[in-house]
């Protein structure tokens, strides 16, 4: 019985670690691609997390209240991501960044923070200060037994959501016309455009899609928590961890990132919860001390 | 050291400051004393902004300067103004120096999120922490000065402010030296300066150190003005990034600039507060944009073209 609970309390940590990997692999994956193809350490990324998490509860409560069918919710929450990336991306990268690719790396990180809060007092504009609880998705899923612990299904499609994110990044990456102009703008972004890339059509597109990813991470996570204020500050902080971890700018970087994190975090949490933040940034330090360009960061090419 | 106009000028100000301090409304001396404890942190981040380094994370020593002042009152009942201050620097200036080593081989982003790396580890410590306040806090009790207890704060902004501008002149001072001039020189071309036998890591990390030591002795007197410290106000990435919002508004033009830049934020956000509580981050946020968008010179350079060039102080 004591081997039993000991195989138990692994497996609770080994799935907890996973959701949380998958999380922030989500968020994490788009601001990994926007800093990798436009070099924009992006603050705001926070604030579609945290609109894509407003935006599903919203819409998730709304239609329950109509009475519509609860797995209506799984269409809500793509559309909530799509909607939030599209317009938040198209504006700011049109309104704001589009203005600043020429000035200071530093600065644009500033421009970001203050775009940052703007759009967090845009949510309590729109949305108010109570909190929004949409469990409908997760209600309707169920728990299953597996190994002898109680798993909510919910939590597990979280997984299979980062799975395909991987997969889905990996395959337009390498797989597609679009992936190869991505790269060469990457690799050499002068280069590129004297080769007739449409470089202003790459980045708009780059950053709506990493939009889309931070807002998709909101807004399938919004079922497990209370949407409430603040939400998009401890985020990004998170994902910044992640990425710097992994290595700025690569996607498998991200993804091994996000299971180091996460996976440490949930041991922190079930054995020792008072170094659950500590060991997060513990980490990151670590890292960026003895490997600043992360631990599997693409090989740079050498330019003068 | 007194005989430039920056210098003339901060010792004329501090005489009417502390003039007016007399006379001015509690709401107003209060004002200035976070302004001015503000400043100081400020006036270190523009040293490192004068090089393009932009830190996203000396809410560490602002952090570890309020912590210490807390801490001691706690543990061992100090009170005195003065001890409290020089814990502040002190315990935040050690720890700059030791992270000067590794920091000063870090530029740009990098820079910036090793530092906010950095001060995520306190706070996850602090708050994760029963003894050390979680994320509650402490109260501080009030600060006495050499033995006696002052009724009003009306002496505490004295001292605030001849600290505040005892350290502008010495920041002065410290730039108009040949490493201190070495700041828009590394920022411009490290390699140059290294041909002209100058140690680029070597001004760096005196910079870092200059910078962290008035984070510490900002945070200190900060705590003290407030009589309470907590993490989310103290040490949360957020506060630096308040840090570095109120240096950039302030622009990096003269060692006064960072005492009126955080007046101007400390009254800026007690309106926006006042009028729209809901949207106090979206107005600063805005005015951030701005700033960066079309006053790259922050509100000095405005001064400056107010001014005329000439009789600029």
């Amino acid at each position: 019985m004591v081997g039993g609970s000991v195989v138990e309390a692994a497996l609770t940590i080994l799935l907890d670690g996973l959701q949380f990997s998958s999380y922030l692999f989500i968020v994490s994956a788009g601001l990994t691609i926007i800093f990798g193809v436009m070099k924009i350490l992006n603050v705001a990324h926070g604030s579609f997390y945290a609109w894509g998490a407003y935006t599903a509860a919203f819409f998730i409560g709304k239609f329950s209240d109509m009475g519509l069918p609860d797995a209506m919710g799984f269409l809500i929450i793509i559309a909530a991501a799509i909607i939030v990336g599209v317009i938040l991306g198209f504006i700011i990268e049109q309104g704001i960044l589009k203005y600043m690719y020429h000035r200071d790396e530093v600065l644009i990180v500033l421009a970001t923070f203050g775009l940052f809060l703007v759009l967090e007092d845009i949510i309590l504009i729109a949305f108010g200060t109570d909190p929004y609880f949409a469990y409908q998705p997760m209600a309707l899923l169920d728990a299953v037994e597996m190994g002898g612990i109680v798993r909510d299904v919910y939590g597990l499609t979280l997984i299979g959501v980062a799975a395909l994110v991987a997969v889905g990044c990996w395959w337009l990456l390498n797989k597609t016309k679009w992936g190869t102009l991505l790269k060469a703008v990457i690799f050499d972004r002068e280069v590129g455009i004297a080769m007739g890339i449409n470089v202003p059509l790459v980045y708009t597109l780059t950053f709506i899609g990493g939009a889309i990813l931070g807002g998709l991470g909101g807004a399938y996570i919004a079922p497990t928590i209370s949407v409430a204020p603040g939400l998009g500050t401890e985020v990004i902080v998170l994902s910044f961890a992640v990425v710097v971890v992994g290595g700025m700018g690569s996607i498998a970087g991200a993804a091994i990132g996000s299971l180091i994190i996460g996976i440490l975090r949930a041991i922190a949490v079930h054995e020792l919860p008072q170094v659950e933040l500590f060991v997060v940034f513990a980490v990151m330090a670590v890292v960026l001390v003895f490997r600043p360009e992360g631990l599997f960061a693409p090989a740079k090419p050498r330019k003068i | 050291m007194f005989n430039d106009k920056t210098a003339k000028f901060i010792l004329l100000a501090g005489l009417v400051l502390c003039i007016g301090g007399a006379f001015a409304p509690n709401w107003i001396v209060n004002q200035f004393m976070f302004g001015f404890a503000r400043a100081l942190a400020i006036l270190g981040l523009m040293v490192l902004w004068r090089t393009g380094l932009v830190s996203f994370g000396h809410a560490f020593y602002f952090g570890l300067g309020a912590y210490a002042v807390a801490i001691l009152d706690i543990e061992l009942g100090v009170t005195d103004v003065f001890l409290r201050l020089l814990a502040g620097a002190v315990v935040a200036g050690t720890a700059g120096f030791l992270v000067g080593f590794i920091m000063r081989n870090y530029r740009d982003i990098f820079f910036a999120m090793l530092n906010t790396a950095i001060s995520m580890v306190l706070f996850g410590i602090v708050v994760k922490t029963e003894s050390l306040g979680s994320t509650d806090g402490f109260a501080i009790s009030m600060s006495t000065i050499l033995g006696f207890a002052p009724e009003s704060k009306y002496p505490l902004f004295v001292i605030i402010t001849l600290i505040g501008l005892t350290s502008a002149l010495l920041v002065n001072f410290y730039l108009k030296t040949t490493v201190g001039k070495l700041t828009t020189a590394i920022r411009d071309n490290e390699i140059r300066v290294e041909y002209l036998g100058f140690s680029v890591a070597h001004a760096i990390h005196l910079k870092y150190t200059i910078s962290t030591i008035l984070a510490g002795g900002a945070g200190a007197l900060m705590a003290m003005s407030l009589g309470q410290v907590d993490p989310e106000s103290m040490i949360n990435w957020t506060v630096s990034g308040e840090l570095v919002f109120v240096t950039i508004l302030s622009g990096p033009g003269n060692v006064i600039a960072p005492f009126i830049g955080s007046l101007v934020f400390e009254v800026l956000r007690t309106y926006a507060f006042e009028l729209a509580p809901q949207a106090w981050q979206l107005i600063m946020g805005a005015t951030f944009l701005t700033i960066i968008f079309f006053v790259p010179g922050g509100i000095w350079s405005l001064l400056e073209k107010l001014g005329g060039k000439k009789n600029a102080k």
